[in-house]
């Protein structure tokens, strides 16, 4: 795996579509080396305007997006940017196996006829198992649950080797025990020194798996280490009143006798804030620093 | 028993007949190597709208004696141009914006017939009418379905690739623009081709069908493409064959066993025919009765 420090530079990036309408207004910020990132905003707040101007399917108005300092076109021949649609948009009747799939992540770095080389074929079957889909390499790929769909599109990202991986709603339509392969995955490829940018409505599960967070609503809110930027401030900022809301404080929880609480959630993990407004994780075993920290602020 | 055989080996003596053949087994490959493009891009409204909207260009070539594939080419690509332009400049949705520039087209063709009558037969154009295709047509349908094989053959996981994930496509640095282009371009090259064979209205049967018929049988691209092309050829060849004994409309005897093709596949076809989905059925509730009766119990 190569090594080389990638970095992602948004720098006043305004997008104003044919039809006049802005989609984003000066976006400003920095992506350096082995980060998991999470794009978070509501519906419309110029999520999709962004990666597609990071993907270059959009030429910013004003501003510009460097990615190794090098324009986006440029860096588009290098095949150093990889995609994860969301499952929405793919058409899983497409008569093609998992195979062909995770083959087209290699077209870029192909011959002019795209005939596969030993080579490719390595890269494939790597990044099949590197997934658990090797088994499934024959299927087509209508024929595969939510979460093997999405490990397929992620061992394509994979095969083709990309440093700058973008993933749309990576978590919708996926069972735990994928969403926690998943993240096992994206914690590696961090390890390896990649830039993993993850576009999610799942507010609960960001300060499990992000490092960091760009917090957008037509333009940058907010951006730096999840602890700093995902406040229960700058979420009411991002969202307005859009946001459920479940107040420890006012509910009935509060006049407790000091047995446990428990959160439970069907779907999406849910995102909880403390007693002053911390964020607050699901394993306190991984914070000890962090614990250690408020126990000292509290005395 | 030897007279059977003579006398279905009649069309073989006339050079008509061989040529016939030869020509629309080669127009129905092309349309059907093309087929799968069409039928997965959701382009079947597009292949009908360009096969009408050529017939201008035929009679202006045929006025002015240049070639009748040139003009037909050239007026495909310009009603492909108007739907574009139309569609970013207005609201109007796409299907609304292809029937108005198709039948324009189609209409401006019928005027220019109508108003240089000695030009072309309208026939021709409309139904085809491949048993007095003149040496010099033949000569543009094979230069055509030459060109658009030849791209196929080089380019054809570059098109799927694109008719499958046009943003793949795109973050891998690919011209998507000059992909979509290409397969308009081929789209209506074929038409052109496809002209001669069967006529205007038939055309989109010869791009739909194969592929659809392919479509049902497998589950692999590669597979779907070699399907399509040889159902195409098979049915071309038989069809212009069997015009022989009913005297006449090469076309429809093509498009009406391409369709029996079809028919039989979705009805028969082992995995997903109705017969086939219908066993599934029965067979998944019989398997489940036993479930279901121990849930009660």
């Amino acid at each position: 795996m190569k090594t080389e420090d990638v970095s992602l530079d948004v720098e006043g990036v305004s997008v104003v579509y044919p039809n006049g309408h802005q989609a984003l207004s000066d976006a400003s910020f920095h992506l350096g080396a082995g980060t998991i990132c999470a794009l978070v905003g509501v519906n419309g707040s110029g999520k999709s305007t962004l990666f597609k101007s990071i993907m270059g399917f959009v030429n910013p108005t004003v501003g510009r997006v460097r990615i190794n300092g090098l324009p986006v076109k440029k860096v588009l021949k290098q095949h150093l940017v990889a995609y994860v649609p969301q499952s929405e948009d793919v058409d899983w009747q497409f008569p093609v196996s998992v195979w062909d799939v995770v083959m087209m992540g290699r077209y870029g770095a192909m011959n002019f006829m795209r005939i596969p080389r030993a080579v490719d074929k390595l890269k494939v079957e790597e990044s099949l198992k590197r997934v658990s889909m090797w088994e499934f390499r024959n299927r087509q790929i209508g024929e595969l649950s939510g979460g093997q769909k999405k490990r397929v599109f992620l061992a394509r990202a994979l095969a083709q080797g990309g440093r700058v991986i973008l993933l749309d709603e990576p978590f919708t339509g996926v069972d735990v025990n994928t969403e926690e392969a998943i993240i096992g995955l994206l914690h590696e490829l961090r390890k390896s020194g990649a830039i993993i940018f993850v576009s999610t409505h799942n507010l609960g599960s960001v300060p499990e798996f992000c490092d960091q967070v760009v917090l957008i609503n037509r333009t940058v809110l907010a951006y730096g280490p999840t602890a700093d930027v995902f406040t229960a401030q700058n979420l009411a900022a991002a969202f307005g009143g859009v946001l459920r809301e479940f107040q420890f404080e006012r509910s009935t929880i509060q006049s407790h006798d000091g047995r446990a609480v428990t959160v439970l959630s069907d779907d999406e993990r849910p995102l909880v804030f403390g007693k002053d407004g911390h964020l607050e994780y699901m394993d306190r075993g991984k914070h000890e620093e962090l614990l250690r920290k408020r126990r000292e602020e509290h005395e | 028993m030897s007279d059977l055989i003579q006398s279905l080996a009649v069309p073989f003596q006339y050079d008509y007949m061989i040529r016939a053949m030869g020509v629309s087994s080669l127009v129905g490959g092309v349309c059907g190597i093309l087929s799968p493009f069409v039928t997965l891009k959701g382009w079947s409204l597009m292949g009908d709208a360009l096969s009408h909207a050529v017939v201008p260009g035929v009679v202006i070539a045929y006025i002015f004696g240049f070639p009748f594939a040139l003009g037909a080419f050239i007026a495909g690509l310009l009603a492909a141009g108007a739907m574009a332009f139309i569609r970013a400049q207005s609201r109007i949705r796409e299907d609304a914006t292809i029937g108005i520039v198709f039948t324009s087209f189609f209409a401006l063709g019928l005027v220019l017939i109508s108003l240089f009558p000695s030009g072309v037969d309208l026939k021709t154009i409309l139904y085809g009418n491949i048993l007095a295709i003149a040496d010099p047509d033949i000569l543009q349908v094979v230069g055509i379905s030459a060109v658009t094989l030849l791209v196929i053959g080089f380019k054809w996981r570059d098109l799927m690739l694109y008719c499958f994930d046009p943003n793949q496509a795109r973050t891998l640095g690919l011209r998507a623009g000059v992909l979509h282009i290409t397969l308009l371009a081929l789209l209506a090259a074929t038409c052109v081709a496809a002209l001669q064979a069967v006529g205007a209205i038939l055309v989109l049967a010869m791009l739909i069908t194969p592929g659809a018929t392919a479509y049902l049988l497998t589950d692999r691209f590669g597979t779907m493409m070699r399907l399509s092309a040889a159902i195409g050829v098979a049915t071309s060849l038989a069809g212009a064959y069997a015009s022989y004994f009913i005297n006449g409309a090469t076309g429809g005897c093509i498009v009406t066993l391409q369709t029996l093709v079809f028919l039989a596949v979705f009805v028969f076809e082992p995995k997903r025919g109705i017969l086939a989905s219908r066993r599934a059925i029965r067979m998944g509730i019989q398997a489940n009765q036993p479930r279901i009766n121990a849930n009660e119990r």
